[in-house]
């Protein structure tokens, strides 16, 4: 990485420029017009959503009856491991990368990002590790099946002895996922910093440029020290040192720390896109200006902080000192602070609002719901007592998979809708997408809701196979579980028909305000090129009047002559 | 877009002239990257603590401690060379190219000479990398810093050749800005191992 930023070609030569715009070619190569990037991450991500989610529902397959019947135990370890790793590593981040990668550019009025090689490079890491990922489904052993997390010693048992075993390829699939998140972050945060457009002021972004800064200074601080506790883990496992290992005299504790100091903050890295897409699109579709704006934006930093100091809450039951527990339960309640404002915030946006329930607000309105119910069992998770109880449990799943599923996917989806028209040039059909939401939020209840009974009963996640008590809720969580994979079809089939035979997209479908909006859909390679408008007034001015760069009515009469 | 206002006089934060790249971007982008590097290092710092100070028996068996000596000697050379690299640069202000190539080049060797210095400690221990907890996070300390050293010693080697590429230096040195940079972070991280290591080892 190092050269690539200091290759003195790049200082010196002009980046080239796209190739034509309708060339479906340029979304196989190493192109590097973040828009571009952005779709190549959307469509890589989706394509792991699909991998994930076959897992997922041969879980659920299994955990219909009581018994193990649908698969072996040992493949049923595999399969929750890398169902968690494929949906993290491979799903999430890229698709928010890709939703950074076509937004932050065109919100701030950058021609590109700031690197635009390294953000390719970015990208195509994202294939290289998903292809060792899925390699381990063919080397002898199979694939790792120590959880998503990987502790040791668990994850430091290779039976057979192979070299190159499920676990070796496991850590270094997430090894380069953290090398390629660490570039992008690198990226977005030097745009974000040093190209806005003149009287951009930090206090006059949006909010998801705000979301964006704090989620990937977070990946900058804490992807770091994963990395360094993952290089650790292979060493042990594959060199025979003795970081972790009690017999050396290592301490299998210290990969907790390492391991939660970045994964819990991950969920912020997640869910604070997901607060800055519910920023945006309240306003817009509620017609209203955003409540609280400065404290909405400010509240994203004090996230960030406090996120770094809350990691200890995954290891209540690991034996850390009780001063410990106190501490990080406290700061895990703090963080109810920031969030709470924000929820406060979208609710006093939608208070009296023009509401539009279009399919963008639908999933909006949907994730934010979910949103609140997965913050309730947050709060209870990080009381010691609780947490102890159910430490373990569905009960976690549940609330794990509310965040996730519930609020962070949704948002995403809603993400998806609200700026297809502007990044494909097409509408896309509200019926499906309708029906698509129908179906993601009832099956997300329907699938997640049973696992908090299911938890405080005493249900163990982690199992093939479980005491018939459990029957009644697991049979309706695997209902609504099939559901969920259901909900993907009209989706994909919404993405790809509106994308050949959707409707031309006018430039500003939604009368939003936003430097985005100013731009053709879909925007040139070089969004505003030379004629980057001076931003005057703040980012949801709806229902004000006010402009929002100087010689808005040239921008507008020059969209609308195009 | 012909109808559109004129691009705002002067060049803009968000765009200069053309579409070239923004070498000032880089100098941001680089001290961001070495921010986040320096947390891997925190980590292993932090790891190296915890374990010593939990641990039961630390020294392998028959190893009484680490000779601390020759190791600082060679940590006096690196901490010297932070300082041939700002002359360095203050020759390449001047535009004295080969007063820069010549201080460049001895900066180099220090580094060399350095992880020469490194390497002799090596082959003369009589623990190894698998030798319980203190052996593995010492060689991975002190692998991990002497890779860095081994890279910063190649940035200046490209910096080198890029010093006869005539025009390359009249815009600036951000490249040259950004090697010295990582050099000094190469140091900093030495004298905080150096602590850690051969100081603390009561």
């Amino acid at each position: 990485m190092t050269l690539t930023s200091l290759d003195p070609g790049i200082l010196k030569a002009a980046h080239p420029v796209p190739g034509a715009p309708n060339n479906w070619k340029r979304f196989f190569s190493f192109n590097t017009d973040a828009k571009v990037i952005g779709i190549q991450y959307i469509v890589t991500s989706l394509f792991f959503l699909l991998v994930g989610g076959l897992l997922a529902m041969i879980m659920r397959g299994e955990l219909i009856t009581p018994e193990a019947d649908l698969v072996d135990r040992t493949v049923y370890n595999a399969l929750y491991t890398m169902h968690g790793t494929i949906m993290l590593f491979l799903f999430m981040f890229p698709v928010l990368n890709g939703l950074n990668n076509l937004l932050i550019p065109c919100m701030i009025g950058a021609p590109d990002m700031a690197f635009p090689r390294l953000n390719a490079a970015a990208f195509w890491l994202v294939p290289v590790f998903g292809v060792i990922l899925m390699a381990s489904f063919l080397v002898p052993g199979g694939p790792a099946a120590s959880g998503w997390w990987s502790y040791p010693p668990v994850s430091l048992q290779n039976p057979l002895g192979h070299l190159i075993n499920g676990e070796a390829l496991w850590i270094t699939a997430v090894a380069l996922s953290g090398v390629s998140s660490i570039m992008g972050a690198v990226n977005f945060v030097t745009t974000i910093l040093r190209m806005r457009a003149p009287g951009m002021t930090f206090f006059r972004m949006p909010i998801f440029c705000w979301t964006a800064l704090s989620a990937q200074t977070i990946q900058l601080i804490g992807l770091p020290a994963l990395t360094g506790g993952a290089v650790m883990l292979l060493f042990d496992l594959v060199a025979g040192t003795s970081f972790y290992r009690p017999e050396g005299g290592g301490d299998p504790v210290l990969y907790q720390h390492f391991f939660w100091f970045y994964s819990h903050p991950a969920v912020y890295v997640i869910i604070l896109p997901v607060f800055g897409i519910f920023s945006e699109l309240f306003p817009v579709h509620a017609r209203k200006p955003l409540f609280g704006y400065v404290f909405v934006a400010i509240a994203s930093l004090v996230i960030v902080g406090l996120s770094l100091v809350v990691w200890v809450h995954h290891m209540f039951p690991s034996g850390v000192p009780q001063w410990m527990r106190d501490l990080f339960m406290v700061s895990t309640m703090l963080i109810a602070v920031p969030t709470g404002i924000k929820v406060f915030a979208w609710l006093g946006t939608l208070w009296g609002g023009k509401i539009q329930l279009n399919t963008p607000m639908l999933f909006s309105l949907g994730g934010l719901f979910n949103f609140v119910f997965a913050g309730v069992t947050g709060i209870m998770l990080a009381t010691v007592p609780v947490d102890i109880h159910v430490n373990n449990t569905y009960f976690v799943v549940g609330h794990f998979h509310y965040v996730i599923y519930g609020a962070a996917t949704m948002g995403v989806y809603a993400a998806i809708y609200h700026w297809f028209p502007k990044f494909t040039g097409h509408m896309y059909f509200e019926g499906l997408g309708k029906l698509h939401f129908l179906l993601t939020f009832v099956g997300t209840n329907l699938n997640f809701f049973p696992m908090h009974p299911l938890g405080l009963m005493g249900m163990p996640r982690r199992v093939s196979s479980y005491d018939p008590e459990f029957a009644f809720w697991n049979v309706i969580a695997s209902l609504g579980g099939f559901l969920l994979g259901v909900s993907i079809i009209p989706f994909l089939l919404n993405l790809v028909s509106s994308w050949v035979w959707g409707p031309k997209a006018p430039a500003n479908p939604w009368k939003a305000i936003g430097l985005e909006w100013l731009l053709p859909s879909p925007p040139p390679a070089e969004n505003f090129e030379d004629n980057v408008p001076t931003v005057i007034s703040g980012p949801y001015g709806y229902g004000t009047g006010k402009p929002l760069v100087e010689h808005q009515e040239a921008y507008e009469r020059a969209l609308q002559e195009a | 877009m012909t109808t559109l206002p004129p691009a705002p006089a002067g060049p803009t934060p968000a765009h200069g002239e053309g579409h070239a790249s923004h070498p000032s971007y880089t100098l941001t982008g680089f001290i961001i990257f070495l921010c986040s590097e320096s947390v891997i290092f925190l980590a292993f710092f932090a790891a190296y603590a915890l374990l010593k100070s939990t641990a039961t028996s630390w020294l392998p068996p028959g190893v009484e401690g680490l000779e601390w000596r020759t190791p600082l000697q060679f940590t006096v050379v690196l901490v010297s060379s932070s300082g041939t690299i700002a002359v360095a640069e203050h020759f390449l202000g001047k535009k004295r190219l080969w007063a820069f190539r010549g201080f460049l080049l001895l900066t180099m060797a220090m580094g060399a000479l350095f992880l020469y210095g490194q390497a002799s400690e090596w082959s003369g221990l009589s623990f190894g990398f698998t030798t319980g907890t203190f052996g593995s996070l010492f060689y991975l300390l002190t692998g991990f810093h002497g890779l860095h050293v081994a890279t910063g010693i190649l940035l200046m080697g490209l910096m080198l050749g890029r010093s006869f590429y005539p025009g390359n230096y009249e815009e600036g040195e951000q490249g040259v800005i950004a090697v010295s940079l990582f050099w000094h972070f190469v140091d900093v991280i030495w004298v905080l191992l150096f602590l850690l290591l051969y100081a603390w080892q009561a």
